[in-house]
């Protein structure tokens, strides 16, 4: 068995609708999506990325009370939570797609330090950069 | 919220072009009142001020990266004379823009092991005062204030 990280979460303001975002806009899979009571876990995964997922969680209860929860979904809002990297084989390739799918890129591509990088933002506000692999 | 960061976004993308609230309430969707109170209120600083900091990390980036001239920094990154650019780069920073350059250039960073983006939100100046109270801080400071200059 290998050891490692196997899954980071990131908040979001409504799971179908980063569930929509994630799969049908960026072409992850569904790992799990198993509701007990208002909880939903929810985790996607990168089809070039078996070992890893990516979870897709609401704040509020019982994780959190509800005030806490209005705070966590304001910071998410703001785009301050923290830097998210997706590797590409072609940036500008890879930006147009998602371009024509409707993702809301906030940094055309750029050449610089010998990569090219985007970036783009989830319905949530967080934020990613789009970078393509050195070779 | 999620509205703000758009024309925040905006800013960002596009920091050379004007921005005069109009425009930002536009791209966010909301009305001018309301986007310069709840813009402030969302991220600590106005908007224009905001983009000033943002300008002024572009111009670093620039001086550092490179060969561009002083004065094409100045119209790239949106300012429409080179002493205003000077001025406000060495209010902001409290360096000149060609000692910038200087400095920059003789570290050797690996900044390129840092994605771009996170660098340049890293290197945005903290600018917690509006530049005209800063330069009336700086005035007072030196012991004295700019009417006793007589030519």
């Amino acid at each position: 068995m290998s050891q490692g990280v196997e899954m980071v979460g990131l908040y979001v303001r409504d799971q179908d609708e980063a569930l929509a975002f994630y799969v049908e806009k960026l072409g992850f899979r569904v790992h799990t999506d198993v509701r007990n009571g208002d909880y939903r876990w929810l985790t996607v995964q990168h089809p070039d990325q078996p070992s890893f997922q990516l979870g897709l969680f609401t704040p509020g209860p019982p994780v959190l009370d509800a005030a806490t929860a209005q705070t966590v979904r304001a910071i998410v809002a703001k785009g301050a939570m923290p830097p998210l990297v997706l590797v590409v084989d072609d940036c500008r390739a890879a930006c147009d797609r998602m371009r024509a799918r409707g993702v809301e890129v906030t940094q055309e591509p750029v050449a610089r330090f010998g990569s090219v990088d985007a970036g783009f933002r989830d319905p949530s506000g967080n934020g990613w950069k789009l970078i393509e692999a050195r070779r | 919220m999620r509205r703000l960061l758009r024309a925040k976004d905006r800013m960002d993308a596009v920091s050379h072009e004007e921005w005069p609230v109009r425009r930002l309430a536009h791209a966010s969707g909301v009305s001018e009142a309301h986007f310069a109170r709840s813009f402030k209120q969302a991220f600590g600083v106005p908007p224009h001020r905001y983009l000033l900091t943002r300008r002024v990390e572009r111009a670093t980036a620039l001086l550092r990266d490179t060969d561009l001239s002083i004065t094409e920094i100045a119209f790239h990154t949106g300012w429409g004379s080179l002493g205003t650019f000077g001025r406000t780069f060495r209010d902001v920073t409290g360096e000149s823009p060609g000692a910038i350059r200087a400095r920059e250039r003789a570290g050797a960073y690996e900044l390129g092991r840092v994605p771009a983006c996170f660098l340049s939100a890293a290197h945005r100046p903290d600018l917690t005062i509006a530049v005209s109270e800063k330069r009336r801080q700086v005035a007072g400071g030196m012991n004295g204030s700019d009417e006793t200059e007589v030519p």
